[in-house]
């Protein structure tokens, strides 16, 4: 993308007049999407950004600047902006050889967005609106998206590194809406992966028209949601949501350092029922939030983060890392070149345990079964929690019975996790974008069947 | 003025082929960041950026590309990439640009949103700024445990459209912005509380209501619980008043109304809302942050009423869901550099009402003041109309402030709600963003807690 000796030269300029730490960080993001709305192809986009963030650290303080002009003039002028930034402390060091080298290229399997006829990607919809009309008169709206991207990119620091990746990812949306007696109701189902078109030898467009139609025709029946405490099981993938917002976000060492989470000072200590074992593995499978090395170039990998209900590590990047004297745990991510890295998720999971979650469900005499969940939002300071139940039903004497319209559920993070009572055996994923500080990046999350022994959720009827 | 950028549109314009509609939308813009923790600067972001969409209907049919750049050989990518995306559209006799008739004689408002002096204030200046913030947040009560983040921002930026049926339009707009976030503890555990400021100008930003702000909100809810589930009369916290707006406003889109997705379809004329409910959206207002002389297809912009005495006047609409629909643009427009115009609101507010905040609660008697909500993207639904979100703020007990209460939900409908506004405050506030907010009082809603 740059040449090595001008990436070389540019730590070096940024570093001229002192600092501790310096890195250039160069993408370039190829972009396409097409949208099927009323029955027709509505538009095709194609995007195409690229450019470099460049960052001095002195002591405690970043300065940051990103420019699209990669001549190693614009570089250099970068560098001087940043370095400006962070002005007047620290020490000096030298750049470091830059080369070892960690280098990505796409895996022979993948068949990338440039070599897919734009007519492809559009039979895709075509075929998932069809379904989505085909499965209900009532099925009143349908929107079909298709967004794919492909995205290089190149870090170097000047403690040496030098890595750069090659990543696909390739998503279907489909969005319906139903109408009926009581009003329109919506439905939405979204699977991407960190593929590209070969995801759809896996998934079937068909398939996620269906399901998101099926959906919203559900809730035409749904009943308002209970409101007040009650147990809440949390059907396998989707609730994975809940522990992303109910102890991810505290657990993100930013937090951490900031005296900022509810987790702060907790290592070692019982934070969860036993039965609770959560990872963050962004080396995992090809899921959504799958990276080989992160955004500051250190490979991702699999960091246990509760084990048996014990609190055993926090989400590093290298700026609290460094902080801390300790290594990064592949968890520096950035939404794109314009922006700082922080530590993030990438694939958040609660493991799996031994319940059939039959029985789960069966254990139940008044509660909420959740199948999706419309994502959430967490105070990390207090662990103060939402997410929304975008499909789920009432559990009446152990059994599955009436829909509920859309309603969001409460908790506290540490309350939450102590207060799980079961976990399944049936482990499953899904995938979402989380957003932090203005800053969207692709995560997963996932786990098995989970039975809370009580939430608040925040319904309607009396 | 942002000449240059016009000239760059104006050409691109001009090359438009025999047949072919072609459009190019510019921006560029400047901006500032500083964060502040623990008194050191934690970092400090300046860049510069400029990014182009060009947009090309042929044959009815629309096809749109983007790049983050204006170097001509990416312009060039990014026009051909634009031609060959609309080969795929479908056709839609809709489909046009803007022309010089769709400003069915509305002259663009004279609006001046560019304060000149904000470009040559000293990065010292923000840093410096910033860390009194900070410093002042954290001295604001003795119960601050900590400030989470301290932050001042500022953004000039510069846009111009120009198309090969002659429509030119240029805008600048200056803004900046500084918040705080306090941490407080008093044993009891932690409650965090948000101040916030912005303006067109440092000038206009009161740094020293931001600390006051913060620590008030963080210490106020020190000791909060969740109250018994029970149906109550909701104050809602201009900040509030605010998100739920912005859930509404989709309700009002032309686009979601002509595809189904509106829950006032085939409402216009009908009593939507409480009689003495009057909304708009007006770009044209300078105080709001959002105006514009412009939309995102280059018409000028105009004061929109969307509810008059509780009635739905209409929606709103672009140039292309104004033809679809007969009724002609409401330079409602919207325009990000990766997509071919929405529809949406630029400043959307309700029309304030006689009484003060004070005023308000004392009125209310009991009822749930709401400070703060959590969960607006995935507990509400502009289609369906259900609405429930997390809230956080203090019981009100005979007109009075009192208990702080968290970790309780407030549910309705977005119907129901317009219908129970029984006050609007007159303390209306411009905030970032294309909704402006009041204090709000809400005759019933569902309260879910203990």
């Amino acid at each position: 993308m740059i040449d090595h000796d001008v990436v070389h030269a540019t730590l070096a300029h940024a570093l001229r007049n002192g600092g501790d730490f310096a890195e250039v960080f160069v993408e370039d993001r190829r972009s396409s999407s097409g949208r099927f709305d009323d029955g027709r192809v509505e538009e095709l986009v194609s995007g195409r950004d690229r450019g470099a963030g460049l960052r001095v650290v002195r002591g405690d303080t970043t300065g940051f600047a990103h420019t699209a002009d990669l001549t190693p003039e614009g570089l250099q002028r970068a560098a001087d902006a940043a370095a400006a930034a962070a002005a007047g402390r620290g020490g000096t060091v030298t750049v470091a050889d830059v080369s070892g080298r960690d280098e990505h290229a796409l895996a022979s399997t993948v068949v990338p967005p440039e070599q897919v006829e734009k007519r492809s990607k559009v039979e895709l919809l075509a075929r998932a609106d069809a379904a989505a009309r085909a499965a209900g008169n009532a099925i009143t709206s349908v929107t079909a998206s298709y967004a794919d991207a492909r995205r290089r990119i190149l870090v170097a620091n000047s403690d040496g590194l030098f890595a750069t990746d090659d990543v696909v990812r390739t998503r279907i949306v489909v969005q319906c809406v139903a109408t009926g007696d009581t009003g329109m109701q919506t439905g939405h189902e979204a699977p991407g992966r960190t593929m590209g078109f070969e995801l759809f030898d896996e998934i079937d467009p068909e398939k996620v028209g269906e399901t998101a139609a099926r959906r919203a025709l559900t809730l035409l029946d749904a009943v308002p949601a209970p409101s007040g405490r009650f147990p809440v099981v949390l059907k396998r993938g989707a609730g994975g949501v809940l522990f992303h917002e109910a102890c991810g976000h505290g657990l993100e060492a930013d937090h951490i350092m900031k005296d900022a989470s509810v987790f702060k000072d907790q290592i070692g200590q019982a934070v969860a029922s036993p039965l609770v074992t959560i990872v963050d593995d962004g080396a995992y499978g090809r899921e959504w939030g799958t990276l080989a090395i992160d955004d500051e170039g250190h490979p991702a990998q699999r960091n246990v983060l509760i084990e048996d209900g014990m609190l055993t590590d926090y989400m590093w990047d290298v700026v609290r890392a460094r902080k801390a004297q300790r290594a990064p745990s592949g968890n520096g991510r950035r939404e794109s070149y314009r922006n700082l890295p922080m530590p993030r998720m990438t694939n958040t999971f609660l493991l799996e345990g031994e319940s059939d979650p039959g029985e789960i469900i069966r254990s139940v005499d008044f509660g909420i079964y959740c199948v999706q969940l419309g994502g959430g939002q967490v105070d990390p300071a207090t662990g103060d929690f939402v997410f929304g139940v975008t499909e789920g039903y009432l559990i009446e004497k152990g059994e599955i019975t009436r829909p509920i319209r859309a309603a969001q559920l409460i908790g506290n993070g540490p309350e939450t996790l102590r207060m799980v009572d079961a976990v399944g055996n049936d482990f499953d994923t899904w995938t979402g974008m989380c957003g932090k500080q203005g800053q969207s990046v692709p995560v997963s999350s996932g786990q098995p069947t989970v039975l809370v022994r009580e939430m608040t959720v925040g319904g309607t009827a009396a | 003025m942002s000449d240059d950028l016009l000239e760059i549109a104006s050409r691109i314009a001009a090359d438009a082929r025999p047949g072919e509609q072609l459009e190019a939308y510019v921006v560029r813009s400047r901006e500032t960041e500083v964060e502040v923790f623990g008194g050191e600067v934690e970092s400090l972001t300046t860049a510069s950026t400029a990014g182009i969409g060009v947009r090309v209907i042929v044959d009815h049919r629309q096809g749109l590309a983007w790049a983050g750049s204006l170097d001509d050989d990416v312009i060039r990518e990014t026009v051909h990439e634009a031609r060959d995306n609309a080969q795929f559209g479908e056709p839609d006799e809709f489909y046009g640009l803007a022309s010089p008739a769709d400003a069915d004689g509305v002259k663009p408002p004279q609006l001046d949103l560019w304060r000149a002096e904000l470009a040559d204030v000293p990065t010292e200046h923000k840093v410096a700024l910033a860390l009194d913030l900070e410093r002042a947040t954290k001295a604001a009560d003795s119960r601050i445990r900590n400030v989470e983040s301290a932050s001042y921002g500022d953004a000039l930026t510069e846009a111009a459209l120009a198309n090969s049926l002659g429509i030119t339009a240029q805008t600048r707009r200056t803004m900046c912005s500084a918040s705080a976030v306090a941490i407080a503890d008093d044993g009891s555990g932690t409650q965090t509380g948000y101040g916030f400021e912005a303006g067109r100008t440092l000038a206009d930003l009161d740094l020293e209501k931001i600390p006051r702000d913060a620590a008030t909100r963080a210490c106020r809810l020190l000791g909060a619980k969740p109250v018994p589930s029970r149906r109550v009369r909701v104050v809602l916290d201009p900040l509030v008043t605010r998100a739920v707006l912005g859930v509404l406003s989709s309700a009002f889109n032309g686009e979601s109304m002509l595809k189904g997705r509106s829950l006032f379809m085939g409402r216009a004329g009908e009593s939507v809302g409480a009689p003495h409910v009057q909304l708009l959206d007006d770009p044209t207002d300078p105080r709001a942050l959002g105006a514009s002389e412009f939309d995102g297809d280059g018409v000028p912009t105009r004061r929109n009423p969307l509810i008059v005495d509780g009635v739905l006047q209409g929606f709103l609409h672009n140039v292309y869901t104004g033809r679809r629909s007969g009724v002609g643009t409401t330079a409602s427009a919207t325009r990000g550099l990766g997509s071919t115009p929405g529809v949406g609101v630029r400043a959307l507010r309700l029309e304030p009402g006689p009484k003060s905040p004070e005023e308000i609660l004392r009125d209310a008697g009991d009822a749930l003041y709401v400070q703060s909500v959590s969960g607006l993207h995935s507990g509400t639904n502009a289609i369906s109309g259900d609405f429930s979100v997390g809230a956080e703020g203090l019981l009100v007990h005979d007109g009075t402030l009192g208990a702080p209460v968290r970790e309780v939900t407030i549910a309705s409908t977005l119907q129901r709600m317009l219908l129970d506004i029984t006050d609007i405050g007159n303390d209306l506030t411009f905030l970032p963003g294309a909704v402006a907010g009041m204090t709000l009082c809400i005759g019933e809603m569902t309260l879910s807690g203990a």
